[in-house]
């Protein structure tokens, strides 16, 4: 059970964080690749809950919280700096 | 999770599994959504869906597992971290995308903000021709272009979407 739980959840994470990955290369726009990190960081923390939930700890529920915290800063500075300068190039 | 489960603990290790699998599949969804929906819109969509059910299921799988009643708070303050932090960088993510122009506006079938913005606009100018005076040259808009994506800092409410 457990081992099928582990393999079944890596593998779709895997495959989740390989498109998640691909869109931040590809991502036509800089927003585009700030979801998409969003998105790889909320994998992570996923990954990190199911180690937690299967192994019966709670070592890694700080490094959740953080994880919230890193991505929500992130995301907030690069959307405020991006309309900025989008915004400057635009008045014309 | 307990090998050779019998009885209660069986059944909690099944629905485990399941609260597991199926927060894991949120992450894949998102990730699906990202490849495939057209504008930043709607793939803003598709990635909450791993940051806020995914995290729910996952956590709600980790305090079956845990069988004691003092984890649940604990579990419930990171989750509410979460739902307090999310909404907050998708609005400052959509309202970057909308100021930018990253939508497609022929996908969208409301657009309630564009009157919000242009009211918005159309006060300021009004505002412009007040202090400008009635004797001052009419062509006082023509150094400052402060258009619809121009100021970061709207009057009103004219961010007030995501």
């Amino acid at each position: 059970m457990k081992d099928i739980v582990l393999i079944v959840t890596a593998v779709i994470l895997s495959l989740a964080a390989a498109g998640a990955i691909y869109r931040i290369a590809v991502g036509p726009s800089l927003l585009d690749r700030v979801l998409a990190s969003d998105v790889l960081l909320a994998i992570l923390g996923a990954a990190l809950a199911i180690d937690m939930a299967v192994n019966r700890h709670l070592n890694n529920l700080v490094l959740l919280v953080a994880l919230t915290l890193i991505g929500f800063v992130g995301s907030v500075t690069v959307a405020r700096f991006v309309a900025d300068r989008r915004g400057q190039v635009n008045d014309s | 999770m307990t090998p050779n489960a019998t009885g209660v603990d069986a059944v909690i290790d099944a629905v485990t599994a399941v609260l597991l699998i199926v927060g894991a599949l949120m992450s894949l969804g998102a990730a699906i959504g990202l490849l495939r929906f057209p504008d930043l819109m709607s793939r803003m969509h598709a990635a909450t869906k791993p940051q806020v059910l995914g995290l729910f299921l996952v956590l709600a799988a980790i305090g079956l597992q845990l069988r004691e009643w003092w984890v649940w708070p604990v579990l419930l303050v990171a989750w509410i971290f979460q739902l307090l932090t999310v909404p907050v960088s998708a609005h400052m993510v959509g309202r970057a995308g909308y100021r930018t122009k990253h939508l497609h506006p022929e996908l969208l079938s409301a657009d309630e903000l564009e009157a919000v913005v242009l009211r918005a606009a159309g006060e300021r100018a009004a505002e412009k021709a007040q202090e400008a005076g009635p004797d001052a040259p009419h062509s006082r808009n023509g150094g400052h272009p402060g258009g619809i994506t121009g100021d970061s800092r709207p009057k009103g409410n004219g961010g007030a979407s995501s």
